[in-house]
């Protein structure tokens, strides 16, 4: 089956920066992609250029089969975009802003209205039809945003950064309903800066550092491959962590130094410890925990996500 | 019908039944502006100021016009030339950089060509809808020499304010911060204009130096059209075919570079 976005040596630049750098990958219907990366990685110039609102420097891109360059309408018609920061209209009542978004795809009003119903219970919004904007929560306008990328039942919804700016319990009832979309087919295209984001939500991700793919494959392949299963993360305090890592040397398959802490990966979280204490040592706090995205990100780029 | 191919046609339509359902919202700074302030200007001018004013300003065709019937072209026009001041600058801020409503109509099948076309469509049609609410005030005032003609108005006050407000839309389009930048355009371009524009008495009372302000005012060459459409050319006036070719040419520049801001602005 043909993909429904195909990327290859997509490059974008602005003068002298390059945003994107040559990147490939592919997406087929029905699958829910991330790019995972920090900010100024290049993921949202590669979801504007996938998006048919940014042409493309080099490379060869095609979405739902089409050439952006050329058939931007018909593409754009067949998507729905999230964008990062919300564009609803205040001027407009909530009901209001998904009925004439509607009309932007050439959908007649009486369809736009059914939809927009529909899409209100979706977003459980039912009871703020008649309310303003601007009196929607975080939380709310990301659904309302999320119901008027919905209102042309695309065939790829674009998310750039959901999540963002939302706090957890927002966080968990939107992914509860990205993930409901997701179980009804509807093919996901999101970029995050939160793990937990992408190993909730992704079933393939690439991990973007620079404007290029470090690596590719599911949440649990990527982890497995870049990290081991287990990570003791210890703090002895900021001037003593340096000093601690070093006799900690051979403890574990791999060691990371970070300013507040010392992570250390291993298979067995708890038998480290032991003998972390048989050692001599005494971190102030000790915690084992499973291998994240985190981890695999720190260890191909050598940075932490969230800096 | 292949996708799309509906936006194609008609997305511009669809940006102007968006800006209409918004100015909704301030529906009735609309109808104020519309026909309170021709309102307020007909009676201070006409009751007042009109009394102190023996001396006849100007010659029409069938002898000397009465100086609210000088003075209600120029208001005309410049109610076309006012709504610009909030719709191609504020608004078109807004929709870029704080409401960021023209993104969410890119991301659409919407053209950014489009997106421009729709919005100057529902402004032409407030233009025109205020334009024609001021016309019968001004002719119910008795201010208006030859109503058939004169019926005319609103197009050429229109296309003044289109002269005006397609440059100042593609300067407002190019802006990213705010300086305050359309303040002084208020305060030294569209007042300079309203008042040197032969608006209040006729150009050439001004010395030559100040009168270039005049010419190169589009309130200036619509209010000419007007009068002319009124009472007959003004003597010493130029051809009512030059003044339209100024506007059309100052309205079609600026469309030219509206569209092309925009098209630069949303597709980078």
């Amino acid at each position: 089956m043909t993909p429904v976005i195909a990327a290859r040596g997509l490059t974008k630049t602005f003068g002298d920066l390059t945003a994107v750098d040559g990147i490939d990958f592919e997406v087929p219907a029905g699958e829910s992609f991330g790019l995972l990366g920090p900010n100024g990685a290049g993921k949202s110039t590669t979801m504007r250029m996938v998006g048919a609102v940014s042409s493309r420097t080099a490379g060869d891109l095609r979405v739902l089969g089409l050439d952006p360059d050329a058939h931007g309408p018909e593409i754009r018609s067949q998507l729905g975009v999230v964008p990062q920061e919300d564009n609803l209209d205040p001027e407009l009542k909530v009901r209001e802003n998904l009925i004439v978004y509607g009309r932007y795809f050439g959908i007649p009003k009486a369809v736009c209205a059914k939809r927009a119903d529909e899409l209100l219970a979706f977003a459980q919004l039912e009871d703020k039809a008649r309310n303003k904007v601007d009196d929607l929560s975080g939380g709310m306008k990301r659904r309302l945003t999320i119901a008027r990328a919905l209102i042309n039942e695309p065939r790829i919804l674009m998310l750039d950064e959901p999540t963002t700016g939302l706090d957890p319990q927002a966080r968990h009832v939107l992914w509860d309903r990205l993930f409901r979309l997701k179980e009804r087919g509807t093919t996901l295209v999101l970029t995050t800066h939160y793990m937990d984001e992408a190993e909730q939500l992704c079933d393939r991700l690439v991990v973007v550092d620079h404007g290029r793919i470090m690596a590719e494959g599911s949440p649990s392949q990527l982890i497995r491959q870049y990290a081991s299963r287990e990570v003791a993360e210890l703090r002895f305090g900021s001037d003593r962590n340096a000093d601690a890592a070093a006799r900690l040397e051979g403890l574990a398959e791999r060691i990371e130094v970070l300013p507040d802490r010392v992570l250390l990966y291993t298979d067995d979280g708890e038998a480290l410890l032991e003998r972390v204490t048989d050692l001599g040592l005494h971190p102030t706090t000790s915690l084992v925990r499973r291998s994240s995205l985190e981890d695999v990100f720190l260890r191909l780029t050598g940075r932490s996500l969230i800096e | 019908m292949s996708a799309g191919a509906l936006p194609r046609r008609l997305g511009w339509w669809y940006v102007a039944e968006h800006t209409w359902r918004a100015m909704r919202a301030y529906a009735w700074t609309i109808v104020m502006e519309g026909i309170g302030q021709p309102l307020v200007y007909l009676l201070g001018i006409g009751l007042g100021l009109a009394a102190f004013i023996e001396v006849s300003v100007a010659d029409g065709a069938d002898g000397p016009v009465t100086y609210l019937q000088f003075v209600a072209p120029a208001l005309l026009a410049s109610s076309a030339v006012g709504i610009t001041m909030g719709e191609f600058t504020y608004v078109v801020m807004s929709g870029f950089k704080w409401r960021r409503l023209y993104w969410g109509m890119n991301a659409s099948p919407v053209q950014p060509q489009q997106i421009v076309g729709g919005i100057v469509f529902a402004v032409v049609v407030r233009m025109l809808l205020t334009t024609a609410a001021y016309y019968v005030l001004i002719v119910a005032f008795g201010a208006v020499v030859d109503p058939w003609t004169g019926a005319l108005m609103p197009l050429v006050g229109t296309l003044g304010g289109l002269a005006f407000g397609l440059p100042l839309l593609a300067y407002a389009a190019s802006i990213t911060e705010d300086k305050g930048q359309f303040a002084m355009v208020q305060r030294f371009v569209f007042t300079p204009l309203f008042l040197f524009s032969g608006t209040f008495y006729p150009l050439d009372t001004m010395p030559v130096w100040l009168q270039w302000i005049g010419w190169l005012s589009p309130l200036w060459h619509a209010t000419e059209i007007g009068r002319s459409l009124s009472y007959g050319s003004p003597p010493g006036a130029w051809p009512v075919g030059v003044h339209l070719a100024i506007l059309l040419v100052m309205a079609t520049t600026g469309w030219v570079l509206a569209r092309r801001v925009f098209v630069r602005r949303l597709r980078g």
